[in-house]
Formats: structure tokens, sequence, C-alpha cells
């Protein structure tokens, strides 16, 4: 099957702000790819183009097999999209706002009330649908939001940082209905909140000064190649690194050690057993995690120090 | 589709009481300013018996009727148009209507129909005062069908100006300021064209006031009813053009 979105090389300038520079995005049936990115990197801008609320400087967007540029309205029906600011009209009732939506995605008058129930339910607004939007708290105004871009049913759901301005038990539950759309649907979230992409994404894209700077799946991101290794006994470092898998050994403290090795994600368990038979007292053994904030750390200051360099 | 973006912005309007007091206002001025026509028509009835052929009701009540209540429209216009596109920019509702499958000629339409069908119920109301003297007189109702042709072209020719220069602006008040100090513009710039003689054509033929004034009087021209049309259209493709090159740039 082919893919949702296929975005290639897209560029933005503003005047003399080269804003997204050169980004690819792909999304597949049944994926959340996090977007991820300080402040100001072109998330938006990327996120915008997608939707057609942005036209590209260049670079050609294929949304669910139609063009963005030639069919725009084909390829918007299939999107759904909240951007930074749910786009409410706050005059308007949950339910008013609701039909507005349906109605200006072309959606038929006959399955409006069942669409706009199901998407009141999914966002948990029930006991509000009657209430003006001006009068809900920022959080329920995110629901509406939300309740907004998936009203349709569309292939295709992006969210510009959902979980903005939410309280940690709002946020839990956002992040618990956007892994529920995401069996159906494909979605694209941008945030620079680093646990809710751990949390719910199953693929991250980074996006550094309008660059795609990495394209990783989750899975990939979790093989480790190093371990803490904790004993009772203090022992000594060479026998350590006999073990299988490890190719090199760092001590910590007295009964710490660092073991890392190319193969050592398959050798977890021989090394634990080794361990016991030789009586050191393994008290723990614990994969390191590649950990998201510090590839993301690493990414950024290493592209500010090569950029600063070329500038010397 | 552009209905449903028309009526949207009609329920909005009526949501806020901006609309029901601007209805209110204008009912309420209205009606005085009936009053004192047809108290001037009494005075000078008796005067007018004597004249061959003298102006009728339809010309000394309705016709200034209908001229006075084209600068309450002007005042009101701005206020009703600056809200259209200005302010879904700054609360960032357009991106619902982008993003939507709905092209950006729809979206400009059912703001410029949403906001003309306001004003339509504001000049009906206008209109049906003076229809309550049928019961005592008889109205030259061509007259009034023509000047009731003429508020609405005008009014349509006003909203769209005001739809352009909300589409400009993302600040509601700069969109009010810019649209009424144009449409005065093209309200008294035929004043120069009848101080001189030269050029005394193009200024005539581009002010909004000598277009309209003909319908008052029972003539409906197709030069007129063409400026006005070409007036509108011309502002309604520039919005258009407009929000597509807002698309393009920022």
């Amino acid at each position: 099957m082919s893919a949702l979105i296929q975005a290639h090389h897209l560029h933005k300038i503003y005047r003399d702000n080269h804003a997204v520079n050169d980004v690819s995005i792909e999304l597949q049936q049944g994926e959340i790819l996090g977007l991820l990115g300080p402040n100001g990197a072109g998330k938006s801008s990327c996120l915008q183009m997608l939707c057609g609320v942005l036209a590209p400087s260049e670079g050609e967007i294929i949304i669910n097999g139609a063009d963005l540029l030639d069919h725009p309205n084909q390829a918007k029906q299939s999107i759904g999209y909240l951007p930074d600011r749910p786009p409410l009209y706050p005059e308007l009732t949950v339910d008013e706002y609701l039909n507005y939506a349906a109605r200006l995605r072309r959606v038929k008058k006959s399955a409006i009330k069942k669409l706009r129930e199901q998407a009141i339910q999914r966002c948990g607004l029930e006991n509000y649908n009657k209430r003006l939007i001006s009068n809900l708290s920022k959080g329920y105004q995110q629901r509406v939001g939300i309740a907004q871009a998936i009203i349709h049913q569309p292939e295709i759901i992006i969210l510009d940082e959902p979980t903005v301005g939410l309280d940690p038990i709002q946020m839990v539950e956002i992040r618990k209905l956007i892994l529920e759309l995401g069996e159906q649907h494909g979605i694209i979230l941008s945030t620079h909140i680093l646990p809710e992409v751990q949390a719910v994404c199953n693929r991250v894209q980074m996006i550094h000064r309008g660059k795609s700077v990495f394209n990783k799946h989750m899975q990939e991101l979790k093989q480790t190649d190093s371990a803490t290794l904790r004993l009772q006994y203090a022992t000594d470092l060479d026998a350590i690194k006999k073990l299988p898998g490890v190719d090199a050994v760092q001590q910590n403290t007295s009964h710490n050690y660092l073991i890392s090795g190319s193969q050592l994600n398959a050798s977890l368990a021989d090394i634990s057993r080794n361990c016991v038979e030789n009586n050191w007292g393994l008290v723990e053994l614990s994969p390191l995690e590649n950990n998201l904030e510090q590839i993301f750390l690493n990414l950024i200051s290493g592209e500010d120090k090569h950029n600063s360099e070329q500038a010397a | 589709m552009i209905l449903h973006i028309a009526l949207r912005e009609l329920r909005s309007l009526f949501l806020s009481p901006l609309a029901w007091i601007i209805l209110g206002i204008i009912q309420g001025i209205m009606a005085w300013k009936f009053l004192g026509f047809i108290d001037y028509f009494f005075e000078i009835q008796a005067e007018l018996i004597k004249i061959k052929s003298a102006p009728g009701v339809t010309d000394l009540v309705v016709a200034p009727l209908f001229d006075f209540s084209k600068v309450l429209l002007l005042i009101i216009c701005p206020l009703i148009t600056m809200r259209l596109l200005s302010e879904e920019k700054q609360n960032g509702s357009l991106k619902l209507l982008l993003s939507s499958p709905v092209s950006m000629t729809e979206i400009v339409l059912g703001k410029y129909l949403g906001a003309l069908f306001f004003f339509s119920i504001v000049i009906l109301i206008i209109g049906i005062m003076p229809l309550s003297l049928l019961y005592s007189t008889n109205l030259d109702m061509g007259k009034f069908a023509s000047g009731m042709l003429g508020q609405f072209l005008t009014i349509a020719a006003f909203t769209s100006l005001g739809l352009y220069m909300s589409s400009l602006s993302s600040q509601p008040a700069n969109a009010a300021a810019g649209t009424f100090g144009l449409l005065i513009i093209f309200f008294i710039i035929n004043i120069a064209g009848n101080a001189t003689t030269e050029g005394n054509n193009f200024f005539n033929y581009i002010s909004i006031t000598y277009h309209s004034i003909q319908m008052l009087r029972g003539i409906v021209n197709t030069a007129d009813i063409a400026y006005f049309i070409l007036f509108s259209l011309g502002f309604i493709l520039l919005s258009i053009r407009q929000l597509d090159s807002q698309r393009l740039q920022s």
C-alpha cells in the first residue's frame, strides 16, 4: 500500500529566512510520527504546508494519492488538522461548531449527527456539547480542537502541539486518545515535549534549523549497546571483560560498572548467568536505553558547533 | 459550501450584540428622519398643489430617506465588514477554512454573502418604513423599487470594499479605518467632478454617489448597474488574490 503522506524536498522561504530547507516527510497507515525540534525549527511551517494552509516554495506533497497542489480539495478531504492554537469560534456552542467543521469537510448532512456524537464521545466532551466554546477551559477547548480534526474520520490527523497548556491528567488522556486514533489513522504530532514522543510515537523525525536531522523508528532507538552492571563483591575488570558480548568495561564506582559491546543486547541473558555462576553477587544488570533527550541535545548542539566552525 | 460559510457568518453576527445594536440604532434614527420628511411634506403640501406636475410623496419622502440612509450605511459598513477576515486571521480560525477542502473563492464569496445578507436585512427594515404610507396615499412603486435596487447595489459595493480591507490586515480596527476612509473618498469624489469642467466625467464616473443618485429618481441605467457590479467584483477578486498571496508568502 502506498504511503498516506509523501512529501519530498519541501522548502519554505520567507523573504530572507530559509525556514524549511529540503525536508521530506513520509507517513504510513497506522503510524504515529513525532516531529521534534526546538522552538522556531520549522515544525509548524512543515505541518502547515502538509495541510495546505501554507504553499511550499518548492517541493511536492502527495496526500493519500492526490497531489495537494493539483487537486487540493481531494487531498484536503483526507486531512484533519489541529493548528498550534485551536481554530475555534468562541461564540458558537460545541455542537454548532462541530457541525460547521463537518460541513466544511463536505460530510453528508445525514451523517453529521452520528459523526459528531462519535467525535464528542472520543474526546470526552459529552457533558459540554451545549456549552459555548468561549466558556470552556483551555483544556476543553483543546479537546474541541481535536474533535474538529477527527470529525470527518480522515485518514491523516495532523496535530500541532496538542498537549500544550493541559494539566497532567488531561495530557495522559489526550495521549491515550492519540494512541487509540493511531490504530486506524496515520498521525503526525509535533511537540517539544520529549517524554510525550517516547510515550506515543512509533517513529521520530527531528527538525533543526529547517533541516531534517534525524529520522528513526522507536524500535531502533531502543536497541542499546551499553548496560550498567552492579555486583555485590568487588571483581577484576578483566574478568568482566571476558563475559560474552562485552567489548569494553568502565568502572563507575567500586561495585558499579558500565559494560558495552556491539552485540550486548543479544548476550544479556548469558551475562547474567555468568555473573551468577561466578558467584559475583549480581545485584543489577540493566540495559541503557538510548535516551531521546540525549540524542536530541547531541544533534542540536553538534549542529550548532558545526555551524559556528563553518562561520569561523 | 459558500452558503454554509455565509450562514455561519450571519449566525455569528446575530450571536454578538453588535448586529442587534446596529439594527436598533438604524431603525431609531431612520424613524426620526422619516418623521421629519413627512412633517416637511405636510408643511409644503399647500404650495405643491399650485404647481403643475409637482413632486409627489415618493420624491419628497422616500428618495431623501434613502439618500440619507446611505450615510448611515457608510458608517456601519466598516463595523460589520472589519471582522470578516481580520478576526479569522487574528484568532487563527482561518486555518480551519484553509485546511478544509474549500477553495479560496468559496471562502471569500461565503464571507461576502454573509455580510451582504445582514445588510439586506438593514435596507429591508429601512424600506418597510415608507411602505406604511400606502395606508393613506399612493406611492410610486416603480421609483420605490428602483430606490431599493440602488440601496442594495450601493451596500453590495460598500461590503466588497470592506471585505478587501479586512483581507489586508489581521487587526479589525485597521480594516475598519481603511474601509471608512476609502468609502468616504468614493462618496465625495464627485464633488471635484462638479467643481471643475476638466476631468468632470472621470471623477463622476468613479463616484458611488453619482451612480446611486439616478436610481432614487427612478432611472435605472445599465451603466450604473455595471458600475456597481464591476466595483463589487473587482474588490472580491482582489480579496481572493490577497488571501492567495498570503498563503504563498507568509
